[in-house]
């Protein structure tokens, strides 16, 4: 095979003037990180949300969660990516629009991408807060009733720590998929990792070498998540407890 | 809200559209097939091979499902082309976006399908297997007749979930520009000023197809429940 292998490219000045190759992936990494951090922790907290209305008592909001659950589970992630970057502007009263379209293009992209991963995953966590709710006995509640707690003190001290518990090792593998999603966001010309590789190995005539660092990295992303979370299940788990059939 | 729907577009565009979902549902179908192909013979290695093997098989599935898909999708549409084209050494050989994506797909997906397997056929109680054995059956005829029997009911609502998946994930083939039902009505849009209308009328589609499948999993799901 006689392709050029010269794994320095990344050393050498992009031809677009911004720097070096190794710094445009880097900036692509922390776009990624950055992407899927933050939509992360807000479609954590929108999901717990999401996820206790989906077992309320009222089903007013049983109803409504479970519609919004559907409808952002089963479409694909690129066709809600379109709606919120290019349909929503339109859709919106005509000034908020103009707004949105004369904003710097790069946070616009930005922020659609963090809105629409932070929805799309925020289904994805309340399906697991709603399996970890259910699969707690319903005494629980009960008792935490019984000695005068509120729906919200039931919840923040008897439930969701139990639910969370049950639900952890599910819920690493979501994170996985927002860091993974994220990579949609080169469909709208955001520049993270999978993008910026690409467009290193158009410039830098070295394919293999732009996809094989970013594949390394997101290898690497992976395992260190993988192995942090096991830690964090180890440190969270209750002596005694069954958490997701693993006997502690 | 100042927009003017225009909904008469979507309709002389259907013939087009449908062109689009034509590759879209060969983009499925050829993925679920060979995916679960594949994933069956990962699965299998994975419990069965000798250490070093199943190792790899893990290794392999490890692989796929840390990466985007985008990402594997541009190894097969940038890279693949190059590496084939030193092995067979004809320098002008092409892949194109149609059997770049189906690769990409099947390797990638044949990995989920691999974890979804597996635990089908964990679910399976090992007597199954030995009571096989005991009535000289060898491993590859008690999988056959005996345990993948079982463990396909099991693990039938997973391997469709996993297939809803597959056909959300068809939609990101748009990243090599490979005219797909979203690729489709993307250009029609485009092409009438009417982006709203198409982009919201393929969210619709989607999200009928989908919830077909959902559907048949919440009643296969019943069905096994009452089955137990």
């Amino acid at each position: 095979m006689n392709y050029s292998w010269d794994w320095s490219v990344f050393f050498k000045p992009a031809v677009t003037g911004e720097g070096l190759y190794g710094v445009l992936l880097f900036d692509g990494v922390l776009w990624t990180l950055s992407l899927s951090l933050l939509s992360w922790c807000l479609a954590l907290v929108l999901g717990t949300l999401t996820g206790i209305a989906r077992v309320s008592d009222n089903p007013l909001m049983r109803w409504s969660s479970a519609v919004y659950v559907h409808c952002f589970r089963n479409t694909p992630l690129l066709v809600q990516l379109f709606l919120w970057y290019f349909v929503l502007p339109e859709l919106l009263p005509v000034q908020w629009g103009d707004y949105i379209k004369q904003m710097n293009p790069t946070w616009n992209q930005f922020l659609s991408v963090v809105l629409c991963l932070t929805l799309y995953t925020t289904a994805g966590v309340a399906e697991q807060v709603r399996t970890g709710l259910e699969s707690i006995a319903g005494g629980q509640a009960n008792a935490a009733k019984a000695i005068g707690l509120g729906v919200w003190g039931t919840h923040r001290f008897v439930l969701l720590p139990q639910a969370f518990r049950i639900v952890l090792p599910s819920l690493t593998s979501d994170f996985m998929n927002v860091f993974k999603n994220s990579a949609a966001a080169l469909a709208i010309g955001l520049m993270e990792l999978t993008g910026q590789s690409r467009q290193i190995s158009e410039f830098s005539g070295h394919p293999f070498e732009s996809f094989i660092a970013a594949t390394l990295i997101y290898m690497t992303i992976t395992y260190l998540v993988v192995v942090f979370m096991r830690r964090l299940e180890h440190k969270m788990s209750v002596p005694g407890q069954m958490t997701a059939g693993v006997a502690h | 809200m100042n927009y003017e729907f225009d909904w008469g577009g979507i309709v002389p565009a259907l013939p087009y559209l449908a062109q689009g979902m034509q590759t879209t549902l060969i983009l499925v179908v050829v993925g679920m097939t060979l995916g679960i192909s594949l994933g069956c013979v990962l699965a299998i290695l994975r419990i069965f091979a000798p250490k070093p093997i199943a190792k790899l098989a893990a290794g392999y599935v490890n692989f796929f499902r840390s990466m985007p898909l985008i990402l594997t999708i541009f190894w097969m549409f940038f890279l693949m082309p190059i590496v084939l084209r030193a092995i067979t050494g004809n320098p002008y050989l092409s892949v194109g976006a149609m059997y770049s994506a189906i690769v990409a797909l099947v390797l990638a997906e044949s990995a989920y399908y691999c974890e979804i397997i597996r635990a089908g056929i964990n679910s399976v109680r090992s007597g199954q297997m030995a009571a096989g054995k005991a009535i000289g059956m060898t491993t590859l005829q008690c999988l056959r007749w005996v345990v993948l029997p079982q463990a396909l009911k099991n693990m039938t609502p997973a391997l469709i979930n996993q297939s809803i998946g597959l056909l959300k994930d068809t939609s990101l083939v748009y990243v090599i520009s490979l005219n797909d039902f979203l690729g489709a009505a993307g250009q029609m849009g485009l092409r009438n000023g009417q982006l709203v209308e198409f982009y919201l009328f393929s969210a619709a589609v989607y999200l009928v197809i989908c919830s077909a499948g959902v559907a048949l999993v919440n009643h296969l799901q019943k069905k096994n429940k009452q089955a137990f």
